[in-house]
């Protein structure tokens, strides 16, 4: 019986990381490239949940899901690019200037979001990776959405750019020592620039796979906060790519501990373990920003790390 | 859409003027001075709602409006409309905006925290009538303040017969937003209606913790598919993501507060729809023609202010009379949803045989326990 118990709260948790990493997955990518230029964009909330109303409210004009994905990648590089942009001129501080986003992002969003409440979309489509299974629940459990995929094309590409390509040289450099890229001739704003408005790309895509696949539909609570987790993913990912995607999988598993042991009928410690991915981040923010310890692998230019 | 983006911001800027400009100015002078009640003088009556949400919001804030629309066209009726007013001192101002502005006669505050505000303006304001939906009001508060209420739960007793006549696992699932009376009392029911019917079948609950969380929905509805469950009912704010996750799992599912079926065409049985056309009609002539409102005024399927909703595809022959028959015997107070014997899920004894709690009963309104047949915990 306890085997049973475990097994059935183990898949839940297993579907549940392939369900629910993919938003995790993008922002995080997209925060990784923008602080691996030397800044931070806490505004990736507002692009993520900004990112969700226009996947959705794209796919419904146009009646296809994917191209309601790119307007949404879109729409985060306008936010990401107005973030640089207010991030030059002087004495302005980017973490001040990301909350700010948030309430731009989100507030945007609940404004022209409103048609968009009641109406259908086309939502992306599920490949059936689990067509073998007898079981239903596997089966379930292995639909797994393209845009996951692409997820982790973009992980494995992007630990790729910083490590073998001469770009991904010049973000490094830029984001470690802006003086010593200034002297070799490079434009510090505008790599930064260019990082800041490709992270925001990759948030807002995150956004459209909130309504447009899981949970699928446009809703103004559609977001808990996954953007702001994301950024403390980031640190905890240490800056690579390819962390972020177990880092993402982690917290998206985390998020169906809860339902899956009171589906079970383990409830009674349901708002404790509806907190886990919460908790999960006060544990890494604990670990990776105790006192007098730099977090190993952050760029030099960073404020906050 | 062009209409819908521009008309709200229209009446905001406008609102968020007047408030800077006239409610100081307005303060002093009173509130007759600045506009004078042309309302009155000719005979019409305005009336306001405030909505805590989006008004299509699929789900309670739209059983509202869609109350609003039907009542618009009656003759000598002004209607007000505003969405997404906070529970705070922006209700205040919306209140005082519609009344000052407006002029409204009568104002409906349809979210539960708005009462401790509604309660603060009312004393200024004695010729306006103040109704807010909940049970708060004591004959203590402002004489033209009151409450008004819906028995969705009596509902969710016919979603049951439904649920359970379609199972084929005999397993049910409940996905509550909070452990209060009202979420309780529709768990509660839900399981009484499908027990009614066949007295081994369970009700998984999932509490989510919060109103509208659409990620730990879609994760509580997946969870509960992945143990057995074949049907679900909900007692949240938005149903969307629950009802069109259950139809991509092929499992039944019940609406609420609004008719929603378009969200789950294949597994959708019925709903349990507030029919606030009902009270709102009765209220606005009480005013326009007396003798005089009510301060409290509360019902359910006897009342005609609830009722189930059109069934769905899925829904048999057997699970329609099934629950027509349950409504009509509800209502003609031939049969009650709380009927003996019964226990709590932990074994003490509530009713015993032959007993039952009568609609409104006060014991109903302080729910704090999950019936027998509920696999749950509320700690």
């Amino acid at each position: 019986m306890t085997g049973m118990v475990g097994g059935t709260v183990l898949l839940a948790v297993l579907s549940g990381a392939v369900r629910s990493s993919t938003p995790y997955l993008f922002v995080s990518l997209g925060e990784c490239l923008t602080e691996k230029s030397g800044r931070t964009n806490l505004g990736q909330e507002g692009i993520l949940v900004l990112g969700a109303m226009v996947g959705y409210a794209g796919s419904y004009e146009t009646g296809s899901a994917w191209a309601g994905v790119l307007l949404a990648g879109f729409a985060g590089s306008a936010l990401g690019a107005l973030h640089a942009l207010c991030c030059q001129l002087r004495r302005v501080n980017d973490v001040a200037v990301g909350i700010a986003l948030i309430l731009l992002g989100t507030g945007l969003a609940f404004l022209f979001g409103k048609p968009f409440i009641q109406p259908s979309a086309p939502m992306l489509s599920a490949l059936s990776l689990g067509w073998w299974a007898v079981d239903p629940s596997i089966r379930a459990a292995l639909r797994v959405n393209e845009l996951f995929l692409v997820g982790i094309g973009v992980a494995v590409a992007m630990h790729l750019f910083f490590l073998r390509t001469r770009w991904g040289l010049i973000v490094r450099t830029v984001g470690g020592n802006a003086e010593a890229a200034r002297a070799l001739g490079y434009s510090v704003n505008g790599v930064r620039l260019a990082a800041t408005t490709a992270g925001a790309f990759l948030s807002g895509m995150g956004g459209s796979f909130l309504s447009l696949f899981y949970p699928g539909s446009w809703t103004e609570s559609l977001s808990n906060g996954q953007g702001l987790i994301a950024v403390a993913l980031v640190i905890f990912a240490r800056w690579q790519p390819l962390r972020c995607l177990w880092a993402a999988l982690m917290f998206g598993g985390a998020e169906a501990i809860g339902p899956a042991l009171q589906a079970i009928g383990l409830s009674e410690v349901y708002y404790v373990v509806a907190a886990a991915p919460y908790v999960l981040t006060l544990i890494i923010m604990a670990i990776s920003c105790a006192p007098g310890r730099r977090a190993a692998g952050a760029p030099g230019e960073l404020k906050i790390a | 859409m062009t209409d819908h983006l521009l008309q709200p911001s229209a009446t905001h800027s406008r609102r968020a003027l007047l408030r800077t400009l006239g409610v100081a100015g307005l303060a002093a002078g009173g509130s007759g001075l600045l506009l004078p009640r042309r309302a009155r003088a000719s005979k019409t009556l305005t009336v306001g709602w405030v909505y805590v949400g989006p008004k299509n919001d699929f789900g309670f804030n739209q059983a509202h409006h869609e109350a609003v629309l039907a009542l618009k066209s009656t003759p000598g009726l002004k209607v007000l409309e505003e969405e997404n007013v906070p529970e705070t001192e922006a209700v205040e101002q919306t209140m005082e905006s519609m009344i000052n502005f407006d002029g409204a006669d009568l104002l409906f505050l349809t979210s539960f925290g708005y009462f401790d505000h509604m309660v603060k303006v009312a004393p200024k304001y004695p010729k306006v009538q103040f109704r807010h939906q909940g049970l708060l009001w004591k004959p203590e508060d402002p004489a033209n303040t009151g409450s008004y209420f819906g028995y969705i739960s009596e509902g969710l007793y016919g979603c049951g017969i439904a649920a359970a006549l379609a199972s084929k696992t005999g397993k049910l699932g409940f996905i509550a937003a909070k452990p209060i009376p009202a979420v309780l009392r529709s768990v509660n029911s839900f399981t009484m209606g499908a027990r009614s019917v066949n007295p081994n079948i369970t009700v998984q609950l999932i509490i989510t913790g919060g109103w509208s969380v659409p990620a730990k929905e879609a994760e509580a509805t997946n969870s509960l598919a992945d143990n057995g469950v074949d049907g679900i009912a909900c007692h949240i704010d938005d149903l969307k993501v629950v009802l069109q996750t259950a139809d991509q799992r092929g499992i039944h599912s019940c609406g609420l507060n609004v008719d929603q079926r378009a969200l789950a065409p294949k597994g959708y049985l019925t709903g349990s729809l507030y029919n606030w056309k009902t009270p709102y009609g009765e209220m606005i002539q009480d005013v326009m023609n007396g003798p005089s409102l009510p301060h409290l005024l509360r019902g359910g399927f006897a009342e005609g202010f609830v009722r189930m909703g059109p069934y769905g595809p899925a829904a048999s022959d057997q699970v329609r009379s099934a629950v027509d028959t349950a409504a009509a015997e509800l209502a003609a107070g031939k049969r009650f949803v709380f009927t003996g014997p019964l226990k709590d899920n932990k074994g003490k004894v509530l009713l015993t045989a032959g007993q039952h709690f009568a609609v409104g009963d006060p014991s109903l309104l302080a729910m704090d326990y999950l019936v027998e047949g509920v696999n749950g915990s509320l700690t």
